[in-house]
């Protein structure tokens, strides 16, 4: 859809002869209503529109400007898609993991999950609260914040609602509404233990309350030992400063744990002996259970994978070679292994992990595959973290954790991801299990 | 209340946490830096500094002076939440608050557990916070303390968890017990899944791109 009006024709001279696949739009279904087309746009969001020469190595091209900041090229459409929530203040959008290269999500292109909306903050007049049961509690500017010794992390960020219409029945038709949630940056900031040691932890302390600056006020507890021994006090994303939607000025990172516990546009934090149980930790991101109990605290996003090519809303041009490529990851440590399955799970071969491969950060895989054109294939990446847990097929974890009926489970669908390549090349979501 | 479950419920999840690899043997007993050898940026933070953040814990620590009837509430209800949360509060662009008692245990695979204030939510000192920091979404954080408390009044008098005369400030509040408090159970995960059906489940409801 989205590329409907860009097509995949080499004669357009825009190199994309690379992309194998004509992808479609995220097109959701039923009451997410159907996103809005790029097509009237004369450029997608992010570059700038340019005059194109027949022959570009007849002329010069556009003079460099004195000061810039960059943006893509005018042939590039890829573009988070919202998703259509009551209110676009509390709402996600999604990333197009279709169309995603290696490991790292361009800050611009990064998932956006915000409850009031996105904050705009001055940095001059931030400041970063540390209290509670503490020795010494401390207030800090950005400027004090940037001070202290820091460090820089390449970690994946998934929301835990990630997948959240898939459980029933496939849903939204691509990889961007069925797994759009999870994103990776190289995050830049200060060890939060650093901080806490400064201040003085009590002994009695178990709990850190973690509080957002933006309209929502966001909280969430995190048990100490989680606070000392990997989060991020981050002010810095793939180089930069954050995005505003990343919680500008200043975010937690809390390396492997749920999405919504990243608490962006962070300004208090506060030392307990007990947790808050504040409204995103019971009434919200918790897991029911077919018998009413609802499991808490569920922090760790479980190994996942996907492939991000061929995936749905695809179109296989031709029978032939095509290379199976998708994202491995796990909040619990580092991607050991991805077999891959063209044939609905009966068989399955190891896929080559692509070089970083490093722990709570996607992981690219590859497998080489010839389509011969005349069966049909069901697509599957299933993978294992070095914990030893094998990624679970949908079934299992139906198994486990129930529906509870529609939209009854939410959070925490890390299942096989199946996609269906049909004898006429459509690539389509299905569940296969 | 069951301040002794409560503890044992948030030891236990943290030992969980512990189990599963958050550990750092090294920190776990930390006692922070004496000081001495610290880096010393910032200021000291003051009680005036923190006086407009708000957190209580569900034992009612924290909870701030002040107090609200059901009739107050009602009042405010209607003027600052009935847009979105609806005249019989039960929804529309913010959540349904009552009902749904009964549907958490749910066999029925048509319909979904109702998550209510009234049917889901374990403290009462949560809807407390959760109004205090972010309602009305237009609005947030410009409630007083008695506005809270008497929107508390009115919203949990609607599902019948307080009466419909009733006063609440930070001791009855915290005092209140919610229908769904022991709704809740640490993490069993990671899980030990069945085995693979041998025979694929397939279900192709979608229909492809046009």
């Amino acid at each position: 859809m989205k590329h409907d009006d860009f097509p995949d024709d080499a004669g357009s001279g825009v190199g994309r002869d690379r992309r194998r696949f004509i992808a479609g739009g995220l097109g959701l279904a039923g009451a997410a209503a159907s996103l809005p087309l790029a097509g009237h746009a004369a450029v997608a969001p992010g570059a700038i529109e340019r005059p194109v020469p027949d022959d570009p190595a007849k002329a010069p091209g556009y003079p460099l400007e004195d000061e810039s900041y960059g943006a893509r090229s005018q042939f590039e459409t890829e573009v988070r898609q919202r998703y259509k929530t009551a209110t676009p203040l509390s709402s996600w959008t999604f990333t197009p993991l279709q169309d995603s290269l290696g490991i790292v999500t361009p800050s611009g292109l990064f998932f956006e999950r915000s409850h009031a909306g996105t904050a705009v903050i001055d940095p001059r007049r931030h400041t970063l609260y540390v209290h509670g049961l503490v020795a010494r509690p401390r207030k800090y500017s950005m400027r004090d914040v940037r001070r202290f010794p820091s460090i820089s992390r390449l970690l994946f960020l998934e929301c835990s609602g990630n997948g959240l219409t898939e459980w029933s029945k496939p849903t939204l038709p691509t990889v961007q509404g069925t797994h759009g949630l999870t994103s990776t940056a190289e995050w830049t900031g200060v060890p939060l233990s650093t901080v806490l040691d400064e201040v003085g932890v009590r002994s009695n302390a178990r709990w850190l309350l973690a509080e957002g600056g933006d309209g929502a006020a966001m909280t969430r507890s995190i048990p100490m030992e989680k606070a000392m021994k990997d989060c991020i006090l981050a002010y810095g994303q793939n180089g930069e400063a954050l995005r505003p939607e990343q919680g500008y000025p200043l975010r937690l990172l809390v390396p492997g744990f749920e999405g919504n516990m990243n608490i962006k546009w962070l300004r208090r934090l506060e030392v307990s002996d007990a947790p808050f149980m504040t409204r995103e930790e019971t009434s919200k991101y918790t897991d029911i259970r077919p018998d009413g109990k609802a499991v808490q605290f569920s922090f760790e996003m479980e190994a996942k994978s996907v492939i991000t090519s061929p995936s749905g809303g695809m179109q296989l041009e031709a029978p032939g070679f095509h290379e199976i490529t998708g994202l491995a990851w796990s909040g619990r440590g580092t991607i050991r292994r991805v077999d891959v399955s063209v044939d609905g799970g009966s068989s399955w071969r190891e896929a080559a992990l692509q070089q970083p491969v490093l722990p709570i950060c996607h992981t690219r895989f590859r497998m080489p595959w010839r389509w011969d054109g005349k069966t049909a294939a069901v697509l599957q990446s299933r993978c294992v973290d070095d914990t030893g847990y094998v990624q679970p097929t949908l079934g299992q974890v139906i198994a486990l954790r129930g529906l509870n009926g529609p939209l009854g489970s939410i959070y925490h669908l890390n299942a096989i991801q199946s996609w269906q390549v049909g004898r006429d090349g459509k690539v389509i979501n299905v569940h296969h299990y | 209340m069951s301040t002794t479950t409560e503890r044992a419920f948030a030891a236990a999840v943290a030992a969980a946490a512990l189990l599963v690899g958050c550990a750092s043997p090294q920190r776990a007993e930390s006692t922070g830096s004496d000081g001495a050898q610290g880096y010393g940026f910032g200021q000291p933070a003051t009680a005036a500094d923190l006086a407009r953040f708000y957190s209580s814990l569900p034992d009612g620590r924290d909870l701030p002076g002040g107090s609200g009837t059901v009739a107050q509430g009602k009042v405010l209800y209607e003027a600052q939440c009935v847009a979105c949360h609806g005249d019989n509060l039960q929804g529309g662009l913010g959540d349904r608050l009552i009902g749904g008692r009964g549907t958490l245990v749910n066999a029925d695979p048509s319909k979904a557990p109702v998550k209510t204030v009234e049917s889901y939510w374990p403290y009462a000192t949560t809807l407390f916070d959760y109004i205090k920091r972010a309602m009305p979404l237009t609005a947030p954080d410009s409630l007083s303390n008695d506005e809270v408390y008497a929107l508390c009044a009115y919203i949990l008098s609607r599902a019948d968890v307080v009466g419909a005369g009733a006063t609440l400030d930070a001791k009855s509040l915290a005092a209140v017990r919610m229908p769904n408090r022991d709704g809740f159970i640490p993490d069993p995960r990671p899980e030990n899944f069945p085995p693979v059906a041998q025979s694929p489940h397939e279900n192709k409801a979608i229909a492809p791109p046009k």
